[in-house]
């Protein structure tokens, strides 16, 4: 390669967010960058839906921006915007409930045992039996029926790959009780999911 | 071991969250019983389909956007 390193290596971003602190806009936007796409699934699994999770987009980078000066540099860059990111998802959804004055947690939804209906087996691979926005639309559609804390904790601990401890955090919420939130967000998910892919 | 008592585990067991020991009765569980076994193997499918890298891609409009409304905001913004 001829090219110089400076030129083929991607910033590290300590260095975009101390840029970007300095009043750099296309630093800023090289951090967008990086993380938009991860955002923006966000959005969607805590929102449930695609004008909520672009607003959620928006409004997280905008306020990442604003906030940079109280941005300590010892934690990572990316954790804080989806810190943010997630706050800003689930005001939305406080928002769309405030009228009726819903907690974020359905109290039914803590109590009860989970025990599965579905036994069978699915069929093999089903990504690659249906359409991609086929696909989409089922599991946004199992996500919009979980309470927005489970989704949360899903979203984080299974796709965005948190820690339990680190979720707990990001939450306010006990270690323990993210972790019934997890199993009781997995298996009715796998539920949802298993009228329609399992075997038979 | 019964059914009810494994399935109340399976998270932490997919976690590999568990004593050794607790490990190893639900291991001999899911060998032998296939509601819980099917049960384990789907839970695992379902996180993997929302782990998906190829799916929920960021449409193409609603990045140009964010970028348009960060351009907007930022650039007029004095710091
Ligand atoms: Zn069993």
């Amino acid at each position: 390669m001829s090219e110089s390193p400076e030129a083929t290596l991607p910033k590290d971003e300590s260095v975009l967010v101390a840029e970007a602190k300095a009043g750099n806009y296309a630093a800023f936007d090289e951090l967008v960058n990086r993380y938009e796409k991860k955002i923006y699934r966000l959005g969607l699994h805590i929102t449930g839906n695609q004008e909520d999770a672009e607003d959620v987009l928006q409004e997280a980078f905008l306020k990442a921006f604003q906030h940079l000066p109280d941005f300590r540099e010892d934690s990572r860059f990316y954790t804080w915007i989806v810190r943010i990111a997630v706050n800003e998802g689930l005001m939305k959804l406080r928002k769309r409930r405030s009228s009726k004055e819903v907690a974020l947690d359905d109290p039914e939804d803590d109590e009860g045992e989970v025990m599965p209906r579905e036994f069978a087996d699915w069929n093999p691979n089903p990504e690659q039996q249906l359409a991609r926005a086929e696909l989409e639309s089922i599991l946004m559609k199992a996500v919009a029926g979980l309470p927005p804390t489970f989704r949360t904790v899903f979203y984080l601990r299974d796709v965005e790959g948190l820690s339990t401890e680190e979720t707990a955090e990001m939450l306010n919420l006990s270690v323990g009780a993210v972790k019934a939130r997890l199993f009781r967000a997995r298996l009715r998910l796998r539920e949802d999911l298993s009228r329609i892919f399992k075997r038979g | 071991m019964n059914c009810r008592k494994a399935i109340n585990e399976i998270s932490n067991y997919l976690d590999g969250d568990l004593d050794a020991e607790l490990r190893e009765t639900i291991q001999v569980h899911l060998d032998k019983c296939h509601h819980c076994h099917a049960v384990f193997d789907t839970t695992r499918k379902t996180i993997e389909l929302y782990c998906d890298g190829k799916l929920f891609e960021l449409p193409t409009d609603v990045r140009l956007r964010l970028h348009e409304a960060l351009r907007r905001k930022l650039c007029s913004t004095p710091r």
